[in-house]
């Protein structure tokens, strides 16, 4: 046997990869960031079919046409209308797990939208729930999405499955 | 084998920064205009395939986000290769010859201003004992310059000429980035940027995006009057280790043209996509090109050289020499890898 077999195989090496990268939002993302800035929840619309999405990219994914120029704001309430519970940690969320990530119907929206569930207990999440945005203090926005800090519950009833199954 | 055409050909205006567009908004208006210019309608599309990479963005599943661009609902099939959309453009080739499509959207994107892009391609390279050192591609390709220098096989005077020539090429190319050039004893006064490459050397740093549609048979001549045929297409890569490679001369390109049939016939007009004004010359060579055949009519990637994308803009330019009559038979090459790893050649004529 060779000394190399001896020693075993060379199994881990470090290799530390550090890129940085400038982005810009592009048109449409600043569109919706500049609204955010503003305490607005803004969706652009799709010239063909005229689905509205929020925190568009600028296409409408089923047309491959661009959205916009004109924005529309919806509501800053929607319906709860899938989660997940969020047990794992992580030095990026603001929130200490567990928590409910949750995809949000805004009212007038016809996109989802991913954000986090607070003010309620795990065991009360549940699909059709109706939700709102909290805000931080008007003084700190910026055009940033981390100006809501995550979504609580509302005191309505429960929206009907029918009003958000297309979006599961 | 079936009769491929390429159709149409879009591209979008390359330039060095992006700053109000991401890669769906630059992609989005080059996909209407490649389709509106086929004449093919979006739902007679069998098969959507594009080329990118993930790293130009530095984030996971970017190329993902391409797809709102092209409209992929109902479900359409579709491929991504993280290459130069020539092998996006291969791949639907096969896909047609295979009989599985008749038509084919094929586009490339690449928005590099984000990052430092010599230093995110040195991801490409073997990642245990080539990448921890962070070879630069500029620096990369400069070995490779000193090697041909050293061998006799280029002089600098003939890489100077290659800059000069392709970039004033790109003078009456609407699309392209660096137009216009010094002589090339002037430009050979300048220094070094990496030795012993000089700025005229290296292909400027781009945002753009392309996009081709390519049709079969009776789809092609239906919807143009003198479709660009593809008579041959082959690609060939060669070792990842550099120093297992002849780096003087393109072996892969050679095969490959013999394979595509380059040399059955005259050639009009080649599209050679060299990054480094060296590897367009020993492009030049592997293709086996005469004095009589016009070279980078467009300016080459020399003028304008969108990541993943430069490769097929070869091809649709070539192609439209075809289209709009000027040219009978002409040449696409596109590159990918360090030094001219892997190279695809692509014969088309019109008939």
């Amino acid at each position: 046997m060779s000394d190399e077999s001896a020693e075993g195989p060379v199994e881990i090496i470090q290799c530390p990869v550090e890129l940085d990268y400038t982005y810009t939002a592009g048109q449409a993302t600043t569109r919706f960031l500049r609204g955010v800035g503003e305490g607005k929840l803004l969706g652009q619309r799709c010239i063909v079919c005229g689905k509205i999405y929020v925190a568009s990219r600028g296409a409408c994914p089923i047309h491959g046409v661009p959205t916009g120029p004109e924005t529309v704001e919806v509501s800053d309430k929607g319906t709860l209308v899938s989660f997940s519970i969020v047990r794992i940690p992580s030095e990026n969320l603001s929130v200490d797990p567990p928590f409910a990530a949750i995809s949000v119907l805004l009212d007038g929206s016809d996109s989802t939208f991913m954000h986090v569930l607070s003010d309620c207990p795990l065991e009360e999440v549940r699909m059709g729930m109706r939700v709102e945005a909290v805000w931080i203090p008007k003084e700190e926005w910026t055009t940033s999405l981390k100006n809501i800090t995550h979504f609580r519950p509302l005191d309505e009833p429960d929206a009907p499955y029918d009003s958000y199954k297309e979006h599961l | 084998m079936r009769d491929v055409a390429v159709v149409s050909f879009a591209q979008s205006p390359h330039v060095r920064r992006e700053q109000n567009r991401n890669e769906v908004e630059i992609l989005m208006p080059v996909v209407r205009e490649a389709r509106e210019r086929s004449g093919i309608a979006h739902d007679e599309i069998d098969f959507v395939c594009s080329g990118s990479t993930d790293y130009l963005a530095g984030q996971s599943f970017a190329f993902v986000a391409g797809l709102d661009g092209i409209g992929a609902w109902p479900p359409v099939s579709e491929s991504h290769v993280e290459m130069d959309g020539a092998w996006a453009l291969y791949e639907a080739w096969v896909k047609i010859q295979m009989g599985y499509a008749d038509t084919a959207l094929v586009y490339g994107f690449g928005k590099s201003s984000p990052g430092d892009l010599p230093e995110v391609m040195a991801l490409q390279l073997d990642p245990y004992v080539l990448t921890p050192l962070w070879p630069d591609a500029v620096s990369m390709a400069a070995l490779q310059a000193r090697k041909c220098l050293d061998e006799g096989v280029l002089t600098e005077a003939d890489m100077a000429a290659v800059a000069a020539r392709d970039r004033r090429h790109a003078e009456s190319n609407p699309f392209a980035q660096v137009k216009g050039s010094a002589d090339p004893e002037a430009l050979l006064a300048e220094p070094t940027l990496v030795s012993p490459l000089r700025k005229h050397d290296c292909a400027p740093i781009s945002d753009g995006a392309a996009a081709v549609i390519l049709a079969a048979d009776d789809v092609a001549r239906r919807v143009c009057e003198r479709p660009a045929w593809i008579s041959g297409i082959h690609h060939i890569v060669e070792p990842q280790d550099p120093g297992l490679r002849d780096l003087t001369r393109s072996r892969s390109t050679e095969i490959a043209a013999d394979k595509a049939g380059v040399g059955a016939g005259t050639v009009d007009v080649a599209e050679i996509h060299g990054p480094f004004t060296h590897q367009e010359i020993l492009i030049e060579k592997a293709l086996g090109l005469g004095p009589d055949t016009t070279v980078n009519p467009s300016g080459g990637a020399l003028a304008a050289n969108p990541m993943m994308t430069a490769g097929l803009i070869r091809i649709g330019e070539a192609a439209r020499r075809i289209q709009d009559g000027s040219a009978g038979r002409t040449v696409a090459h596109a590159t990918s890898g360090p030094c001219l790893q892997q190279n695809l050649v692509c014969v088309m004529e019109g008939r």
